[in-house]
């Protein structure tokens, strides 16, 4: 049976939103089909062949994945996305070696999932350091030696940051965790599959995997967890002691192939589709750069995924530019997308003034972008951006030389 | 977020986008909002000889609904005399272009630029029958709340 389908029917918007989620990749689908229809069985199931058939195909998976990260398939546990497995991984060592140490080293620019679980231990009576970055996005290797003591259970660090694409120095910090003794855990659901990873090398003891950032489906992750030395760590769901213990409840087969098979291929393609994703960044940007003035990357050029781009388009306010290019499916740092009203703060974190947070769109790249799709939406935003600075007092205040800083502005 | 057609409509075809001179005695202008909360409005109105406004633009920085506030808020205000465009009520902005909840502030700061405006004409209109030191409109943005 073949499933073919189309990735985007051409009523839709360009789809540049590739660090919110991706499409199930067709190949990933078709592999996925037998197991929602006549292999059906429960991989749990012992005595038939039903069962037997999905436990090969979920140890299939777990190899595949396994393999992509350079650990061992007994090591990779499945979850229901990289959330679950940023819970598990912290609450789960901080949980285990309370008795011995109760302190925990992460970073301020990390996803929400790791910040909301550390404020939950916080409360638990863990204390937590929140390690400032750099204003390119990254850590401060001797800043985070000097975090690090020995009452830290776990130093959790995210491989690539969703909103600005900058890739963490994880060897070098794994290096420091081992010196010391912490655990290293690794939140890669943007990392995997998109920049070599290697658990051994890197010295990650823990790692939580996304399925649908790989073009894998939704509702599955997976996180890595170290046998030698082992990881040690508490259940959040109890039950029948699937997963070894660590995450109870039958295995959603399906879903297990599709990020068995999305890793596959990430692991074979990965080269390629760096190099092409790296043309189109620089498509993208020299494309911007070279119509649009005063116009900023947020984050490390250098060390940064070649599939994200976020830039702040000065003078000009996120959320009205995301409503003018309706072509193009972004997302923006600016507070009016969300009911927060305060700007991203990732971008505060790097130092970028609040109101070029404001002007903040993130863009991301990545299996299915054309060049096409690139050249048309460089015109869409320089087209929308001129004329949303036609209409910015702030942009006619900097054209008549009004430095905006001495202005005293009332806060609302 | 779902908007309103009328709200898209101001979005896209926003009305009397432009500055008028702001030296003008005759032409007051409102400065708000702040550029690190995500939203500037400035609104300019010129008032004729027989004491309505005669002619009102706006330039915005902000969000969609931002934007739409103010480009409606220059349609109500021309022809009203001064006295009635400080009438207009940020519920009227909001409930015209059915802003969702968390845009409400957006109609707020609308009906804030209207009374920065007349407060900036009547304050130049003082000052021309009784010549004291005065700060330029454009360097000071009025509290919007």
């Amino acid at each position: 049976m073949t499933v073919l389908t189309q990735i985007r029917r051409n009523d839709q918007p360009i789809y540049l939103d590739y660090q919110a989620t991706t499409p199930l990749d067709p190949r990933v689908l078709e592999a996925m089909m037998p197991y929602f229809t006549y292999k059906f069985g429960n991989p749990h199931s012992r005595s038939h062949s039903y069962g037997w058939e999905a436990e090969e195909a979920v140890e299939k998976a777990r190899a595949q994945i396994a393999k992509l990260i350079g650990g061992d398939e007994k090591e990779v546990i499945f979850t229901s996305g990289a959330t679950e497995s940023n819970n598990l991984a912290i609450k789960g060592v901080a949980e285990f070696y309370k008795d011995r140490r109760s302190h925990i080293v992460t970073t301020v620019t990390e996803h929400k999932c790791v910040l909301d679980t550390c404020r939950h231990l916080e409360q638990q009576g863990f204390s937590v350091t929140y390690l400032p970055v750099q204003k390119s996005g990254l850590v401060d290797l001797e800043q985070l030696r000097a975090a690090v003591t020995d009452k830290t259970v776990v130093v959790s660090i995210m491989a690539v940051n969703n909103e600005i694409g900058v890739i963490q120095p994880l060897a070098e910090i794994g290096k420091i965790c081992r010196e010391k003794g912490a655990f290293f855990h690794t939140d890669a659901a943007q990392a995997v599959g998109k920049i070599p990873l290697d658990v051994e090398a890197m010295n990650i003891d823990l790692m939580s995997i996304s399925g649908h950032k790989i073009y894998g489906p939704k509702g599955i992750g997976a996180l890595y967890v170290r046998r030698r030395p082992r990881v040690r760590l508490v259940a959040l769901i109890n039950g029948g002691g699937q997963e070894r213990g660590f995450r109870s409840g039958t295995l959603p087969t399906p879903l297990c192939v599709g990020i068995g098979e999305a890793a596959e291929i990430a692991m074979k393609e990965m080269d390629s589709e760096a190099k092409r994703l790296k043309k189109l960044q620089d498509r993208m940007l020299t494309g911007l750069q070279s119509k649009l003035p005063e116009i900023y990357v947020n984050g490390d050029l250098e060390h940064r995924i070649p599939g994200n781009l976020n830039i702040s388009f000065a003078y000009v306010e996120g959320e009205s530019l995301m409503m003018g290019i309706k072509g193009l499916s972004v997302s923006s740092g600016s507070a009016c997308t969300s009911a927060s009203l305060e700007p991203s703060y990732v971008l505060r974190a790097l130092g970028v003034d609040e109101e070029l947070a404001h002007t903040s769109l993130r863009i991301g790249l990545g299996r299915f972008t054309t060049e096409t799709e690139v050249d048309t939406a460089v015109d869409e935003l320089v087209r929308h951006v001129n004329k949303l600075r036609e209409m910015s007092p702030l942009w006619e205040m900097a054209q008549e030389g009004i430095d905006l800083k001495s202005i005293e502005w009332a806060a609302h | 977020m779902a908007y309103s057609d009328k709200l898209i409509d101001h979005y896209e075809n926003p009305r009397n986008i432009g500055s008028l001179d702001k030296n003008d005695d005759d032409v007051g202008t409102g400065l708000v909002g702040a550029p690190a909360c995500g939203d500037v409005m400035k609104l300019q109105i010129k008032v004729g000889p027989d004491g309505l406004i005669e002619d009102a633009k706006f330039k915005t920085f902000g969000c969609g609904s931002a934007i739409a506030s103010s480009s409606l808020v220059t349609e109500w205000v021309k022809g009203k005399t001064i006295d009635e465009a400080g009438t207009i009520k940020n519920t009227d902005i909001a409930k015209h272009l059915a802003l969702p909840p968390v845009k409400i502030h957006c109609s707020v700061l609308a009906e804030d630029a209207i009374k920065a405006a007349i407060a900036d004409y009547r304050a130049k209109a003082v000052q021309k029958t009784e010549p004291q030191a005065g700060k330029p409109a454009d360097q000071t943005a009025e509290a919007a709340e």
